[in-house]
């Protein structure tokens, strides 16, 4: 199935309102859906015959940076019985990123929504453990903006080498 | 270095940092916390698992990472495509020509030049990353016997394994970490010689699988302390996004080999193992660890094809520039890319997002194989022994490396 029958396929069941359009210059093509309308569209493509997406490969969270003040997640579908792909783009207010999580759907979802919190500070709703997963759990900030700044030291140890300390 | 490292110690630093999910607010009366790792062999790694028992039997199993986190996606961000090869191969290090394939195929399918290699660079990589995919699956079942208390199988395995390192030092001037592959061609040619030698250890290799299969997939004790443990459905290993012989083991024919078929395996001829649950429950660890033990049977296959294409078709040619199609510059128009391939542990995807203008990328994230495969442990090892625990975490195979990243 091509992109456009997949936007079709999902406007048919959850209204107009909930695909914002197809995104260019991508492999595989990606739709960016309305961020209330990610689960239902998530759970959607996962239970319906003609989609089938029963894998989630890759949740990705981008940084757009200060300027443009916005965080996108990407989430990586397959489908192994029929074989097709997409992805799917949601936008996020970047003071305050929140979504739903996927976690009820794939249990991929789990540990990659903990490692999106964990370096870009995305909070993902009803997620069943939200911890930091790479991080230690007293890290301050997340390390994956845009505008991040290192701290100098973590608990006494320099986190920045000295230029003579180099090897 | 002038100086050594400063360190404020605290009792509670650690539960800072790493703090326990189970306290005595939410244990029972009869469970007890059991903390494994993250200096512990069978861990296979920095790992710590925080394992609730009740007795010797295993309540839930809480794993704690990142003590290999070496933040590849932040150092991607300021490193060109090509100086991103030295990190990939730093994320499994026991299969890097896997990784640094997968990285360059992403890269090659962004600038539109994956038709432009020629066949015999695509050979040579499909040479390398099968002798790679071959070291690794030893690796895991050398190490898995060891973890149970097989000896023998570990060092024979080990001292086979050698052998490719020192086929791949030859070919590529390292011993784990490579940088062979490179976007549009490779480092060099084989070396001469190399095409015999090779053909060489394929015919001594082929015995010693056949000893493999005695001395520890059939054997008693192996069979006992796998068969029937950790038993993990198809349903909920695709749930999990678990991939690779692990898949397989649960008994789905699932291979990007086949699946994608991308560089020149469409034009190999081999087979796709999977579980069967011959000696117990399909998907058990004994299935996950025969299907390793047939893919390298299958990987010997392909590159005895490869050496022959190598030798025929395909020869070595005074004039054969292996950099012919390198580009001058990487630097792929604007787009977000996922491309993903078979590694050894399973499907490694790289997210790309480029803007155009540098050949830097804006965001690259990796999705491990490792990582997703872990995430399955404290479904499947619940209501086991603490044992057998050891034997699960054996046989889902995940380098550390790859799973912090």
């Amino acid at each position: 199935m091509d992109i456009q029958g997949f936007k079709e396929l999902i406007e048919e069941k959850l209204g107009d309102e909930s695909v914002l359009g197809v995104v260019e210059n991508s492999t595989p093509a990606t739709l960016e859906v309305r961020t209330e309308k990610i689960l239902e569209v998530l759970d959607f493509l996962h239970s319906s015959d003609q989609a089938y997406f029963d894998m989630l490969s890759c949740i990705t969270a981008i940084d757009n940076g200060p300027e443009v003040n916005s965080m996108e997640v990407i989430y990586t579908l397959y489908s192994i019985p029929l074989e097709h792909s997409l992805m799917l783009k949601v936008t996020l207010d970047r003071e305050n990123p929140e979504v739903e999580s996927a976690t009820q759907i794939w249990k991929t979802a789990n540990w990659h929504e903990r490692e999106a919190y964990d370096l870009f500070g995305i909070k993902f709703l009803n997620h069943p453990d939200l911890r930091r997963i790479l991080m230690p759990a007293d890290w301050e900030g997340y390390p994956l903006r845009k505008d991040y700044v290192e701290p100098q030291e973590y608990r006494g140890m320099k986190t920045i080498r000295e230029e003579e300390d180099r090897i | 270095m002038s100086q050594a490292i400063e360190y404020k110690y605290h009792p509670s630093n650690l539960n800072e940092s790493a703090p326990n999910v189970y306290t005595e607010k939410n244990l029972k009366t009869e469970e007890m916390v059991l903390n494994i790792g993250p200096q512990h062999p069978s861990t296979h790694g920095v790992l710590r698992l925080e394992v609730v028992t009740d007795g010797e039997i295993v309540v839930d199993v809480v794993p704690h990472l990142g003590y290999l986190h070496r933040c590849f996606e932040k150092h991607t961000e300021s490193v060109s495509f090509i100086g991103g090869i030295p990190f990939v191969d730093r994320m499994d290090y026991v299969a890097a020509m896997n990784s640094e394939h997968a990285w360059v195929m992403g890269v090659e399918k962004m600038l539109g030049i994956e038709n432009d290699i020629p066949k015999r660079v695509e050979y040579i990589r499909v040479l390398v990353a099968e002798l790679n995919r071959i070291a690794s699956h030893f690796v895991a079942i050398g190490t898995y016997g060891l973890d149970i208390g097989a000896f023998t199988p570990f060092l024979w395995l080990m001292r086979d394994r050698e052998h490719i390192l020192r086929m791949l030092e030859w070919v590529s001037g390292a011993r784990m970490l490579y940088n062979y592959i490179w976007v549009g061609g490779l480092f060099y040619d084989l070396p001469v010689g190399f095409e015999e030698k090779c053909l060489e250890f394929v015919n001594y290799l082929k015995p010693k699988l056949a000893e493999l299969d005695n001395v520890l997939i059939g054997n008693k004790i192996f069979v006992e302390r796998t068969a029937n443990i950790g038993v993990l459905s198809r349903d909920l290993a695709i749930n999990y996004g678990v991939t690779g012989p692990i898949l397989r083991g649960s008994g789905l024919k699932y291979d990007l080999r086949k699946v994608d078929g991308y560089s020149v395996y469409p034009e190999l001829d081999f087979e796709v193992p999977i579980g069967t649950g011959k000696m117990g429950t399909t998907g058990d660890c004994w299935d996950r660890t025969w299907v390793r033990v047939e893919e390298v049977k299958q990987s010997v296959k392909i590159i005895e094809q490869c050496l022959e294409k190598l030798t025929g078709d395909y020869k070595r040619t005074r004039d054969f520039d292996p950099r012919s199609a390198v580009p001058k510059k990487v630097r792929p128009k604007a787009q977000d890319f996922y491309t993903r391939s078979e590694n050894p542990k399973g499907e490694l995807g790289f997210f790309f997002r480029t803007d155009g203008r540098s050949d830097v990328p804006v965001r690259c994230k990796a999705r491990g194989c490792s990582f997703s495969n872990l995430s399955v442990l404290a479904d499947i090892s619940r209501g086991h022994m603490i044992a057998d625990l050891i034997a699960i975490i054996g046989s889902l195979d995940f380098v550390m490396g790859e799973v912090d990243r």
